[in-house]
């Protein structure tokens, strides 16, 4: 039964030849679907961690700051830890079920711990882990499961569900708060519920592709390591990771729109809002685009735009349209660059290593943006935020001359140029 | 097929089973929620009357006892809130909005709204009026603003009930520290408690890994620091001290000083408090602390330092006390 599975899905780069825009496959829609619930789950539990700390429990915030800072580095970890185990045992799905149920088990957690820190620090640290252990996985079975000429449409549709479910997860919760009040447990079986209906729809509705064990190389940890020498897949995470080091962070970005454009200080929790409500739109047709003109010139346009919204900031216009500008701006950078870097990625790893490749340049990029955020930090505490997003900006078109002036495989961008 | 026939049907039904059991879950929280007693609301003052105790149930509710009985069975009230505070008749009830989401702060007289809610940035810490019940504050913690990322910022905003006036956070007053001004971006605002004049305040601020008191006054839109060190202020009624929280070592401790002399006092409660306490009268304060026993507990403990802490109500936060108009004056004479 899967051996038309692995004929049709297991050779898309180019071995299918077909031109053209290719469907989406429902895999991936599936796919989607799973991050969608998952990640309502998610921030249903993100948004309500303060208030369960401050009101349920009566503990400060500043444990959870500090917990916050600790994960950041343990899920990168894992993150790579998730790519190499699914590839080395050539089970994507498998892996990426373990995070998905991993992260769905922690939301139960919460209320067994009670109300020690330890405790809640401990199902916090499930969740991260099986966040950073399914990403890798989940993007190398959307990888497996497209054409290549498809592949920025297809991340374009996952992160676009995804996306809706981390708009949908606050406005659940907070409604859940107003309804039920001391709503403690109503929240986090919700959160688990949720959780375990993308589980359920990872585990029936997406296919597995398995390779007969004699015909795959054994794979090790070196060879993980030994991708970063290969050229294409290093050169991508280097500039990922360059670019990255240049990124202010977001919240920096949405208090200097708040700031510099004199908006009021209330609207500084709807700015988000707006940002993902432009990634949402535009991930599909940027991610379509990617596959028309080929990903690196996008992945490099997203950061142009990225470099203009710090402009405009450094620039401090007054008024909601400049603030208007500068989100429709950040929400079109991440349409442009999220999705579309794997889709980029993805076809130049080769099959048995990609979600460990993918994993690495992940990786790299979050820490690089972790540091970019300090950075930034450092900056406008001792300078201010408009000298700062002056600064990251001409630093941010530097890095975007690079990347568009030395490309990480020429031949093959000009190729799909052509 | 038939295996992809069965595991799809297995798919649906489970998917039907969590909805189910999800759904089915919050439809039971929200039943066995106990009901405000709207019967009661009526035999209930529509400001609580001297002597009262008001303070969030368990369940977020509004609700009251009288002071002397603190364990009373309580009259609950409509309001749900996350943090509130009555004085003067004037409770400020800082409260969730599901869309889109966030927090707003409303305020009430007896349980009627009397002006539209303020939507507050961020997770509601802190509430206050002022003795008249004229004048409210908030603090909000925010994630996402701060210079120091996994740091958490915060930010306070004072509203004026009778004119409708909004005067802005904290952020937007002058500072003056060492009779100069203070303008580093990384400063925080919280705790803000009001004196009898409506128009002076004290409130803390952080900057620089340091924290100052300081003096507000709403008219010039000035804070001037006038101490270190003390975290969410809280006046007597009589106007002469400050029960604060302080930084000792790991730990908040309850502390008061006398404004005229400078002297602290640390209080008999051992135990972190991260609240900002509410004088019960002109000797004993009401705080809320977590118990032990995993929930937050109402307890309070003499303002002199001697004695120790006693448990007020279990299961209970946000404590009020409404006293009689002009007690508190009369006692300020020595």
């Amino acid at each position: 039964m899967y051996l038309s599975t692995t004929r049709a899905a297991g050779r898309p780069a180019g071995a299918t030849g077909r031109l053209g825009s290719a469907r989406v496959p429902a895999t991936v829609v599936a796919l989607g679907l799973v991050s969608f619930f998952t990640d309502i789950s998610a921030e249903m539990v993100t948004a309500f961690l303060p208030m369960y700390l401050l009101y349920g429990l009566g503990t400060g915030l500043l444990s959870l700051g500090l917990l916050d800072g600790l994960y950041t580095g343990a899920g990168a970890l894992l993150r790579l830890a998730g790519g190499h185990l699914a590839d080395r045992s050539a089970r994507p799905k498998a892996v990426a079920m373990a995070g998905y149920g991993l992260s769905a088990a922690g939301k139960l957690l919460f209320p067994l711990v009670g109300g020690a820190v330890t405790g809640i620090g401990a199902a916090v640290a499930v969740d991260r882990a099986g966040k950073g252990l399914r990403a890798a996985p989940r993007d190398a079975l959307i990888t497996a499961a497209t054409p290549a000429n498809a592949l920025g449409a297809a991340f374009g549709v996952h992160r676009a569900l995804d996306t809706a479910g981390a708009l949908l997860g606050p406005v659940l919760v907070f409604a859940l708060v107003a309804a039920v009040g001391d709503a403690y447990d109503a929240v986090f079986v919700t959160s688990f519920c949720l959780a375990m209906i993308g589980v359920v729809i990872l585990a029936c509705f997406v296919r597995d592709r398995r390779v007969a064990p004699g015909t795959r190389p054994r794979v090790s940890l070196r060879d993980g390591r030994r991708l970063l020498a290969r050229r294409p897949l290093r050169r991508v995470a280097v500039y990922a990771t360059m670019l990255g080091l240049v990124t202010a962070g977001d919240a920096f970005l949405f208090v200097g729109v708040q700031r510099q454009t004199g908006l009021g200080a209330a609207t500084l929790p709807l700015l988000p809002l707006v940002t993902s409500l432009v990634f949402l739109v535009a991930a599909v047709p940027l991610g379509k685009l990617a596959d028309r003109v080929g990903g690196w010139k996008v992945f490099v346009a997203g950061h142009v735009l990225l470099a203009a919204a710090y402009a405009l900031l450094a620039a401090a216009w007054q008024g909601p349209v400049a603030a208007l500008g500068v989100l429709l701006l950040h929400g079109l950078f991440y349409a442009a660059t999220d999705g579309v870097l794997m889709a980029h990625l993805a076809p130049r790893v080769p099959e048995h290593l990609r979600a460990s490749g993918l994993a690495i340049t992940q990786t790299g990029q979050a820490l690089a943006r972790a540091g970019g955020t300090i950075v930034f930090g450092a900056l406008a505490a001792g300078w201010d935020l408009r000298g700062a997003f002056a600064a990251f900006a001409a630093l941010l078109v530097a890095g975007v001359l690079m990347a568009g002036a030395f490309p990480p495989d020429p031949r093959r961008v000009r190729e799909a140029s052509s | 097929m038939r295996a992809d026939r069965r595991r799809i049907l297995a798919g649906i039904c489970s998917i039907t089973a969590l909805v189910g059991a999800g759904g089915g879950y919050v439809a039971w929280a929200i039943a066995e929620r106990p009901a405000a007693v709207a019967t009661a609301a009526p035999a209930a003052p529509a400001a609580a009357g001297p002597g009262t105790l008001v303070f969030l149930d368990h369940g977020r509710a509004l609700a009251q006892v009288p002071v002397t009985d603190p364990g009373a069975a309580p009259v609950r009230r409509a309001p749900v809130c996350l943090r509130s505070y009555t004085a003067g008749g004037t409770t400020v009830c800082l409260r969730t909005v599901a869309v889109p989401a966030g927090f707003e702060a409303a305020f009430l007289r007896g349980d009627q709204e009397i002006a539209e809610p303020v939507r507050v940035d961020g997770t509601p810490s802190r509430a206050r009026v002022s003795p008249s019940g004229r004048l409210t504050a908030w603090t909000v913690f925010r994630t996402g603003d701060s210079y120091n990322p996994g740091a958490f910022a915060t930010t306070t905003g004072i509203y004026d009930t009778r004119t409708g006036t909004l005067h802005g956070s904290l952020e937007d007053f002058t500072v003056i520290v060492d009779g100069k001004p203070y303008q580093r971006e990384d400063r925080n605002f919280w705790g803000v408690t009001f004196a009898a004049d409506d128009r002076t305040f004290y409130a803390t601020m952080g900057s620089a890994h340091r924290i100052w008191l300081l003096r507000g006054d709403l008219a010039s839109r000035t804070l001037t620091a006038v101490g270190r060190d003390v975290e969410c202020p809280s006046l007597s009624p009589d106007g002469t001290r400050l029960a604060y929280k302080k930084r000792v070592g790991t730990r908040w401790r309850l502390h008061v000083r006398d404004l005229r002399t400078g002297r602290e006092t640390p209080l008999a409660e051992r135990a972190e408090v991260d609240d900002q306490a509410a004088w019960m009268d002109d000797a004993t304060l009401a705080y809320a602390r977590p118990d032990g026993g995993g929930r937050v507990s109402l307890f309070a403990v003499p303002a002199d330092g001697t004695g120790a802490p006693r448990l007020l109500r279990r299961d209970a936060s946000s404590p009020a006390v409404v006293r009689s108009p002009g007690q508190s004056h009369s006692q300020a004479t020595p």
